[in-house]
Order: structure tokens, then C-alpha cells, then sequence
């Protein structure tokens, strides 16, 4: 089919799709009149019963614990695909180690920039993890804190060189967290249900909200969901890496 | 004007339904989805806005505030990282693509029926 | 509904044809991280601001590492496709 018939097809069908969206959408109750029952529920009990501050983190890793397992497995199942999709083929191969460490230094790299990473490297592993221990008292939590416990280790190559990175975050300790923490998470749930016979019912003890050790087992599958979110986002960018820089089509010297 | 956010959201929609379609170039497509993903985000931030609300975060303010919807921030908080994940993926898939046949535009990749 | 909501809402729709109307892939990354700022102050003046750290750490930092991987992947292969016709 030619581009400008399939194009002529899509307007078409967007026009149509278009006024199904408006009239649907003009059926929600007006913006700002909020009419949901469950809302309002959890605004009011949510602090008392979780002692979390935070509940939108509460929500995330207590009273909707589940949906997190099934989200946080399709992190881990995405992260393996790229593995296995960038997988060295049959007609490539990893250049030898000498070659490309001679090679993979930016002619830019001054040492001012390499200084500046050196502060970096710290102050975002340390934002990091600041973020995913806090999650049940300000906004943070697992997901957003693991992006940034990746990016130290990032920082690490783009000061200069790839294989400073690959030191920091070697290939085996990075799986070996995203697997940790995805394990990590759904053995939180599995103790609920060993303890007190309730799939990812708290079993820990609460503690006083607003305090860091609150909340119960919120701030532990936050560490496990941080862990395996910075373990997957280093696995990733690794995969990518290793394709862009070290792997070559066989007979290319 | 209240249903400008419903409106917006109606448009991202659309727009990157016809970035996928009209594209000649795989990665391009891939964007192009990010837009259509960020159009639910919209629809369900929307939905659990209430006039006069606070951000559902305790810390600070007394129990009986009220606030905006938590659950549908929770749906969107995850949904955001996971799918940038599953767009790694897509672009994984895209360079392999590339390796195997040589072109990046969507009308090339009928190799795959021969 | 406020005037920086309004606002907001204006970014995003403009982002969001920005982001299809790029053609040049790396380009659009360039383009995208700035849309991901946008959806951000406008997840932010929805109340929201947990949504709005996950979106900002995505955008600027998740999402176009991947990118500007791939991009230069498919670049050295296509050069090294191209020597090899030679």
C-alpha cells in the first residue's frame, strides 16, 4: 500500500477515533470536581493505618503492593529482553581489552572534568539512596531513587572513560542487584503471607510516621525496588554500551 | 476551559498516532510512541484533580486537608518508569533490525516475508 | 483551573507536536528531553510531585542514554557498511 493511501486510511480513522475520545471524555465529571469514593477513603485512614506521610508511597508498596509486583516484574522481564535481544551474534566479536582501552578516552577529558566527576560520583549515590529510604516521608520511593543511584556510575564514563564505568559497576554485581531486588520484593510478600496469611500484608512493626524507620514494610520494598531499578537501568545502558563501543562485525580490525 | 487538560490529552493522542504511521525511520516511531504514552498520563492526572486540592503528602499538613487523588498518581509513577524500560527494549530491537536488513524505514522490514 | 495549569497544558500540546514534526532522530531525542521537562511542571502543578521526580529522572537521564546509544551504533554501522561497499 502506497504512503499517501495509508495515510489518507489514518485520517480517517483518526477522525473518527478523535470524536470517540471527545465524547467519551466529555462524559468524565468536570476537571476539578472530583467524585471518586476510594480517594477520600485512603486520604483519611491512610496516615493512621500505614503511619506512612507519604501515601502516595504508601500506596505504592502496601495497599497496592500487587500491582507493584506485577509492574516491577515487567521492569525485569523488559531489562532481560534487551539482554538477550543485543546478545553477541554469531558474526561479531568484543574487541580484545588492550585496544579499546587505549581507545575509549574522550579527547576532551581534561582533568577538571574528571575532578568534577569525582565530586559527583559521591553526592549522586548519596541523593540516591537518600531518596529511596525516604520514600514513606516526602516524595521518593524506590522507582524514582533507583533512576538516580544508576546515573553515579553513568557519570563515571562520561568523564572520560567507558572502562572506569565498567569498574564501578562490573557486569555481575549489577545483575546480581536487579535480581536481588526483584527477589527481594516478592519475598516481602511471601513473608506476609508466611506471618500473618495475608499476600503482602505488613508484618513489620509500624513505628511513629513521620520517623525514618516508620511504616513497616514500606521502607523495605522500597530498598528492593531501588535496588532492582538501578540494577535494570545499569544492565541496560551496559547492553547498550557494549554494542555501541566494544562489539564489532567480524573482519573489521 | 475545564475541558482543556481532556483536550490536550485527546491531542497528544492523536498526534503520535500519526508520528508512528507517517515515519520513515524506526527510532522515530519509538518517540513518537512516548508521546502517545504521555497522553494516559494526562487523562489520569486529570481525572484525580480536585479544585483546591494539596499534594497527597502529610508530612507537613494537618490529616483533614484535602487532597488530590493518590491512586491514580500511583498508576502513573510506576507506568512512567516501566515504559521508558519497554522503549529501551523497542530500540534494542531496532538495531538489531538495522544489523539484519540494513535500513531503518519501516517499508524495508518486508524482508521478513520472504 | 489556574493560570499556570493553563499554561502547563500549552507546553505539553506544543511539546508534543514538537516531538512528531522533528525528523531527525537525534534531533527528536533532543527535543523529547525538553517535552519531558514540560510534562513535568505540568505534573508538578497538578500536585503531584511524585509523579513528577519519576518523570524528570526518566526523561533527562533514563530514556536518552539508551537513545543516543543506539543512534550511534546504527551511525558506526552504517560507516562501516559504507567502507565496506567501497
Amino acid at each position: 500500500m502506497s504512503r499517501t493511501a495509508r495515510l489518507l486510511m489514518f485520517g480517517v480513522g483518526a477522525a473518527g477515533l478523535g470524536v470517540v475520545l471527545v465524547y467519551g471524555l466529555g462524559g468524565i465529571p468536570a476537571f476539578g470536581h472530583y467524585q471518586g469514593v476510594y480517594g477520600r477513603v485512603l486520604d483519611g485512614i491512610g496516615v493512621a493505618q500505614r503511619h506512612a506521610t507519604d501515601l502516595v508511597t504508601g500506596l505504592n508498596f502496601d495497599f497496592r503492593a500487587f500491582d507493584t509486583l506485577g509492574e516491577e516484574f515487567i521492569l525485569f522481564a523488559s531489562v532481560l529482553g534487551i539482554v538477550l535481544i543485543l546478545r553477541e551474534m554469531r558474526d561479531e566479536h568484543e574487541r580484545p581489552r588492550q585496544e579499546e582501552a587505549d581507545e575509549h578516552q574522550f579527547a576532551g577529558a581534561s582533568s577538571a572534568l574528571r575532578a568534577l566527576a569525582l565530586g559527583l560520583i559521591p553526592s549522586m549515590i548519596a541523593l540516591g539512596v537518600y531518596i529511596v529510604v525516604h520514600g514513606q516521608i516526602t516524595p521518593g520511593g524506590g522507582f524514582q531513587g533507583g533512576v538516580i543511584l544508576a546515573t553515579g556510575p553513568l557519570v563515571a564514563f562520561l568523564s572520560g572513560r567507558y572502562l572506569r564505568m565498567k569498574a564501578l559497576a562490573p557486569h555481575t554485581i549489577i545483575e546480581l542487584g536487579d535480581a536481588a531486588g526483584a527477589m527481594g520484593y516478592a519475598l516481602i510478600g511471601l513473608g506476609g503471607l508466611v506471618f500473618v496469611g495475608v499476600f503482602f500484608k505488613n508484618f513489620l512493626p509500624l513505628g511513629i510516621p513521620g520517623h525514618l524507620l516508620s511504616a513497616g514494610q514500606i521502607d523495605v520494598a522500597s530498598v528492593a525496588v531501588g535496588l532492582e531499578v538501578s540494577g535494570a537501568f545499569l544492565v541496560g545502558w551496559s547492553e547498550f554500551f557494549d554494542q555501541a563501543i566494544l562489539v564489532r562485525p567480524e573482519g573489521d580490525r | 476551559m475545564s475541558f482543556l487538560p481532556y483536550a490536550v490529552a485527546a491531542w497528544l493522542f492523536l498526534i503520535g498516532l500519526y508520528g508512528i504511521v507517517s515515519t520513515r525511520n524506526l527510532v522515530c516511531a519509538i518517540l513518537s510512541l512516548t508521546v502517545v504514552q504521555s497522553a494516559t498520563y494526562v487523562v489520569l492526572l486529570a481525572i484525580g484533580y480536585t479544585n483546591g486540592g494539596q499534594a497527597p503528602i502529610f508530612a507537613d499538613i494537618p490529616q483533614v486537608t484535602k487532597t488530590v487523588d493518590p491512586v491514580v498518581q500511583v498508576l502513573v509513577l510506576t507506568d512512567i518508569v516501566i515504559e521508558a524500560t519497554v522503549s529501551a527494549m523497542l530500540l534494542a530491537l531496532a538495531v538489531q533490525a538495522y544489523k539484519r536488513f540494513g535500513s531503518l524505514d519501516p517499508q524495508d522490514l518486508r524482508a521478513l516475508r520472504d | 483551573m489556574t493560570v499556570l495549569q493553563i499554561a502547563a497544558l500549552a507546553a505539553v500540546a506544543l511539546g508534543g507536536g514538537a516531538v512528531v514534526a522533528a525528523k531527525d532522530p537525534l534531533r527528536q531525542a533532543l527535543v523529547l528531553s525538553i517535552y519531558g521537562l514540560a510534562l513535568t511542571m505540568l505534573f508538578f502543578v497538578f500536585q503531584a510531585p511524585d509523579v513528577a521526580l519519576s518523570e524528570i529522572v526518566v526523561s533527562t537521564v533514563g530514556l536518552p542514554v539508551m537513545l543516543l546509544l543506539a543512534l550511534r551504533k546504527i551511525r558506526e554501522h552504517e560507516r562501516a557498511r559504507r567502507e565496506e561497499d567501497r
